[in-house]
């Protein structure tokens, strides 16, 4: 098998650590994969590098590539999400502020946070997010719509920079990706009140993205990267691989980041604010279990609806979540996937067994905070 | 020809900022100006209203201005950004898929305009088909709407298209208005009846 170079676009968040994963444990190099992980300085620019073939996948957080297939944000490319990086693994916090008006709301009571910020007064809500075509954006949209009162200003703030712009005073609250609302409470400038699973329990954060037409042309490539992936994203979420895997991510030059800063993510003891004891937060950030990296279309037609496609956007949308490549290329390598490509999202209160290529699997809870279900099935809605 | 052109450039150095300012001026762009400061980029973009904005790709903070310049219509604006190294294909590639350029990396000065330029002419073919675009799309409804009201003056008054046709133009050239907004009075009056 000879060797296949791929130049591989990220982020340094903690959720690309499939990707690093992959690299450093060899399961690339298994796959006769020579993986270069590029980081990239902006999602703009990660996009762009994609979209012109300077990169031939990338770590992207999963809006875009369904924003770009119904032709909206930024370039007009063809991007598929060849599967899932991660699920969850993103926070909601408040400047200390904010925060002094919210004493008795606990960690992750999604409605008396609401009613604790809408009692604030008239002022909108300065809201920081990493990018306009984000699961943040969207998370964030669908949980203030429950309050009418609540006024909410959007601002992009690129993660590595969100903690300064809570101490300065730029933005009230923000929405981010460990470990940037860590290293915020770390600062002492911020107080984390809830975690994005709060809002969605199981909300499709990063893809693994790749150019539709360079996937039809490089099947084989396709093939070995996700497989790679997949089996990185199987060893991050074994229990016992977690302290190995903070060291690893905690060691390696893509991230640059200290290992106490990449633990709370992966292990989900998550400190809310500066001193105060962890709380654990079930299912914080998933790689794999659960399906977790399964591209189920019912999320690409979720996020195009939130994103305002109409009914031929979101069909549109369902196409560029390649559950058909999942099945072909990763069943013979023992990974079990459900039987079908799609579900009522929102619809699972509780570990739910449903029919999989093995015979049956335990997909996670998937409700979402305010008991909504959306079912994309129906051609026309 | 480019004197009307306004470009914003966005770069938190200040040494290399004057650089390139000099290089925009010399090139013959005297519309222009810096930005040392991300705080003030909203207002900054909704004030100065520029068509080109110049920021270096390795800069986080692009992510807030595309967040900007969606905000604030991208089509009107070159979302005219990037690139820097020395990779021709790549820089042609952008240019062709609608980015623009900015090629200060090593102060490479001397390729600021032809790559502008470029960017430039780019923007404007751009600008001319979304305007042609849009001119369809209106010569389309228009067509329906006219449509419409001779449907309505065919059933009302018994008339056949042609007579319905020269009605509308008469009473057009009459109330010296266009033959497009008798129609659509004529169908938001039936509208209103109906």
């Amino acid at each position: 098998m000879s060797e296949v170079v791929l130049n591989c676009g990220y982020v340094p968040l903690v959720d690309c650590a499939p990707l690093v994963i992959a690299k450093e444990l060899g399961f690339a190099a298994e796959q006769g994969l020579a993986l270069n992980l590029l980081r990239q300085p902006s999602w703009s620019a990660l996009r762009d590098m994609l979209a012109l073939g300077h990169l031939d996948a990338a770590h992207m957080l999963s809006p875009m590539p369904v924003a770009m297939s119904i032709g909206m944000g930024g370039l007009p490319a063809r991007v598929d999400a060849l599967m899932v990086l991660s699920v969850n693994g993103t926070v909601f916090g408040v400047s200390n502020a904010v925060a002094s008006a919210l004493e008795n709301v606990r960690f992750g009571d999604t409605t008396a946070l609401l009613s604790g910020l809408s009692a604030r007064g008239a002022k909108p809500l300065r809201v920081g997010i990493p990018f306009h075509y984000s699961m943040h954006r969207l998370l964030l949209s669908y949980w203030a719509a429950q309050a009418p009162d609540l006024q909410i200003e959007e601002v992009t703030v690129p993660p590595m920079r969100m903690a300064d712009a809570v101490s300065d005073g730029f933005v009230d609250a923000f929405w981010v990706g460990e470990p940037w609302g860590g290293v915020a409470v770390q600062n002492n400038v911020a107080k984390l009140m809830m975690a994005g699973r709060d809002v969605w329990q199981f909300a499709p954060e990063k893809v693994l993205a790749a150019r539709h037409e360079w996937a039809t042309q490089n099947e084989d490539s396709v093939r070995r990267l996700m497989r790679a992936v997949y089996q990185a994203s199987a060893w991050l979420d074994a229990p016992g691989n977690k302290p190995l895997a903070v060291e690893i991510l905690g060691r390696s030059e893509h991230l640059s980041m200290s290992p106490d800063l990449i633990d709370p993510a992966l292990t989900g003891h998550i400190v809310p604010r500066t001193g105060a004891s962890p709380v654990t937060v079930d299912r914080f950030l998933q790689f794999h279990s659960h399906a977790a990296s399964f591209p189920w279309r019912s999320q690409a037609a979720w996020i195009a609806h939130h994103l305002g496609a109409d009914a031929a956007g979101i069909e549109k949308a369902k196409t560029c979540f390649r559950a058909d490549l999942f099945r072909q290329n990763l069943s013979d390598i023992g990974a079990d996937m459900p039987q079908s490509s799609e579900k009522t999202e929102g619809a699972m209160m509780f570990p739910t067994s449903v029919a999989s290529a093995r015979g049956e699997m335990i997909l996670s809870p998937d409700a979402f905070f305010d008991g909504r279900t959306f079912d994309f099935t129906a051609a026309v809605r | 020809m480019n004197a009307d052109l306004r470009i914003l450039v966005v770069e938190p150095n200040p040494e290399r900022v004057r650089d390139i300012v000099d290089a925009l001026r010399e090139a013959g762009w005297s519309d222009v100006k810096a930005l040392l400061q991300m705080s003030e980029l909203n207002q900054t973009v909704r004030e100065f209203s520029p068509d080109i904005v110049l920021i270096d790709l390795t800069n986080p903070d692009r992510d807030t201005l595309e967040h900007i310049s969606h905000a604030t219509e991208t089509t009107k604006r070159a979302v005219a950004l990037f690139v820097d190294q020395t990779d021709e294909n790549l820089t042609q590639a952008a240019l062709n898929a609608g980015v623009s350029a900015y090629v200060v990396d090593g102060l490479q000065m001397d390729r600021i305009k032809p790559v502008l330029q470029t960017a430039i002419a780019r923007f404007k073919m751009m600008r001319q088909f979304h305007f042609e675009l849009n001119a369809a799309k209106q010569a389309l409804e228009d067509r329906k709407t006219i449509d419409r009201a001779k449907g309505i003056l065919m059933r009302q008054r018994g008339m056949s298209e042609d007579d319905a046709y020269k009605l509308l133009r008469t009473t057009a050239m009459r109330q010296n208005r266009k033959v497009i907004d008798v129609a659509q009075a004529l169908v938001t009056a039936a509208d209103l009846l109906s």
